[in-house]
């Protein structure tokens, strides 16, 4: 077999720091999306297997290096983790998706420029799925930031996107008052 | 506009995509073509409180049915599609 060499969905686009903003690529992760059959009690076997439940609608569940999203009504993803033998429809998406982190005291205002979310109103760990300009995205918040996840497509629309606010949030700091 | 649903919360109508009347939840029986018919294109269109279908389409992927006023466009209640009795 080839050893084939690996490419990041944002393979030199980032990382990118304009003003007090940083723009950076989170590295490659195991992705597996869940999604319990109905009536199928899942969470207390995948915390037996990878030491986390399922969190409620709009959070995450995080142990170590392993994280688990809710992503939609009735759809997880866990990452960083293999999932075990589950009640539920399990694909595995690590290569389908770009992550990327905007840390920074203005990542809100940088966010709000793109997205339709109130992300004054999210608290470290939450999760939406909403929109980044046109493209489906889901957003957790850090706290140091926010990170943004879309298809892999979509990473260099979507580091354009925000690297057009970073510059232009940055040009206007600098403005007298 | 804004819709608040269920499971996201209070969201901008650009996440929402809207099909139509909530009438298409309730597809009659096949073969009965004058209740297809009725399904397909008969509304009653009132000046008033309607009930309608939206997608969450950019948030938890829901279908939900919204109650609105369209003279004054109040949002009346939403409920998810899959918890409403039919
Ligand atoms: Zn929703």
């Amino acid at each position: 077999m080839i050893d084939l060499v690996a490419k990041s969905a944002a393979e030199g686009l980032l990382p990118v720091t304009i003003g007090a903003l940083t723009l950076s690529e989170i590295p490659h992760r195991e992705v597996h999306s869940i999604a319990p059959f109905k009536g199928a009690k899942v969470s207390t076997a995948l915390k037996k297997a990878v030491g986390i439940e399922l969190p409620e609608a709009g959070r995450s569940t995080t142990k170590g290096d392993v994280q688990v999203l809710w992503t939609a009504r009735g759809q997880y993803f866990l990452i960083g983790a293999k999932p075990p033998k589950l009640p539920a429809a399990i694909t595995d998406q690590s290569d389908a998706w770009c992550a990327v982190a905007l840390t920074g005291p203005s990542a809100g205002d940088a966010l709000a420029r793109l997205c339709p979310l109130d992300t004054a109103k999210m608290g470290q760990g939450d999760v939406a799925r909403s929109l980044i300009g046109h493209m489906s995205a889901i957003i957790v918040k850090r706290v140091d930031g926010f990170e943004t996840i879309v298809f892999r497509a979509f990473a260099r629309t979507l580091v354009h996107e925000l690297r057009k606010v970073m510059t232009s949030l940055d040009a206007q700091a600098a403005l007298p008052d | 506009m804004r819709i608040n649903c269920p499971i996201c919360g209070d969201r901008d109508w650009r996440e929402f995509y809207y099909l139509g009347a909530a009438d298409y939840l309730n597809r009659p029986a096949e073969g009965d073509l004058d209740a297809i018919h009725k399904y397909l294109h008969i509304r009653e269109n009132p000046a008033g409180v309607t009930k309608d279908l939206w997608h969450h389409e950019a948030g938890c992927s829901s279908w939900l049915v919204v109650e609105r006023n369209v003279t004054t466009h109040e949002i009346l209640g939403v409920e998810l599609a899959a918890e409403v009795k039919r």
